[in-house]
């Protein structure tokens, strides 16, 4: 009745599903420990639903920026999921309250499994069991976390500030396999360096934004 | 701005760009152009966020366990390991770099 391919899409959704929840536990205690609660951290799991969005909230907050800096930079790193849903929207089909729960749901991990998959069944499954399967698991880890994360008390002493370091290098490496992007983020780097002691928290990473935008641009103007 | 305002305004703004999606007709955009633009977008911000969870300390940019922990994880990610044992790895390099007193 399943095909192989359906089958191996399963096991990848599943694969996929089990490490980004695990990962949940350290932003859970790691948004507790920047001054989020319970609730607020778990509003961020239930309705942002984006792990890079999420953990640049907390990092932001944790640092002191202004509530307006911290939206626009987890606004404009969200903006990919958009992308995501407009080439997620024939594997959804139509349907109004199917396509709301997949806008949700539409994340870098489902899209990339039903992206990954070779027939359009295992398309769909691809997309909808890594979405719902990271959903479930994602809310009741960083719900654990929010509460271990007490009990754990500085979560420097377990490497965690480390661990959302490491978060964003992996969610990074996979994009820099070329040289412009390798360029892009270089640049970016090096004036968030700059931007961090002499302006307030949150705004060196709009600066580097707008850098990444303007050297984005300026490539769009030379290849046209 | 209330930490709570601040949460569910960014959280109606990134779930609301996932469901605009749906919405807008797929030849605007995917465009390769606004594909290319955001994904070097992403790149940037990305990039800034290493930088600042890596190094920053308030308003200051600070060398502790946290590069070396970075360090082990992209020497890590340039051998395919998978995400979870990186993101693993990299806190127990800096907890016991802080154990031991041999980083702050």
């Amino acid at each position: 009745m399943t095909s192989p391919a359906v089958r191996s899409a399963v096991s990848m959704s599943l694969g996929v599903a089990a490490a980004v929840s695990l990962y949940g536990i350290s932003f859970g205690a790691l948004a507790v420990a920047s001054g989020l609660d319970f609730w607020q951290t778990q509003v961020l799991s239930l309705f942002m639903f984006s792990g890079g969005s999420q953990f640049a909230v907390i990092g932001l907050a944790a640092a002191g920026a202004s509530g307006p800096s911290i939206i626009t930079a987890a606004g404009l790193l969200g903006i990919r999921n958009g992308l995501y849903a407009v080439r997620m929207s024939a594997v959804v089909g139509p349907g109004f309250l199917k396509r709301l729960v997949a806008g949700q749901w539409t994340i870098d991990e489902s899209t990339a499994v039903s992206i990954a998959q070779t027939d359009p069944q295992a398309e769909r499954v691809g997309f909808w069991l890594t979405g719902a399967a990271i959903y479930v698991g994602w809310n009741s880890m960083t719900a654990l976390g929010a509460v271990i994360g007490d009990a754990l008390g500085d979560p420097r002493a377990w490497g965690l500030d480390a661990a959302a370091a490491a978060a964003f290098v992996a969610l990074l490496w996979p994009r820099i396999q070329a040289r412009q992007p390798i360029a892009i983020a270089a640049v970016a780097a090096v004036v968030t360096i700059i931007a961090v002691p002499s302006t307030p928290a949150g705004v060196p990473i709009l600066i580097a934004a707008a850098a990444g935008l303007l050297m984005a641009l300026a490539s769009e103007r030379t290849r046209a | 701005m209330t930490t709570w305002t601040t949460i569910l305004i960014a959280s109606a703004v990134v779930m609301g760009t996932k469901l605009l999606g749906y919405l807008v007709p797929a030849s605007v955009a995917s465009h390769p152009r606004i594909q290319r633009v955001s994904d070097l977008l992403t790149v940037a911000l990305l990039a800034s966020l290493v930088v600042t969870q890596t190094a920053g300390a308030g308003s200051a940019i600070v060398v502790d366990a946290r590069l070396i922990a970075v360090g082990v994880a992209a020497v890590l990610l340039r051998f395919r390991v998978p995400f979870i044992v990186v993101v693993i790895v990299a806190a127990g390099v800096a907890a016991v770099l802080r154990l031991l007193g041999w980083a702050a």
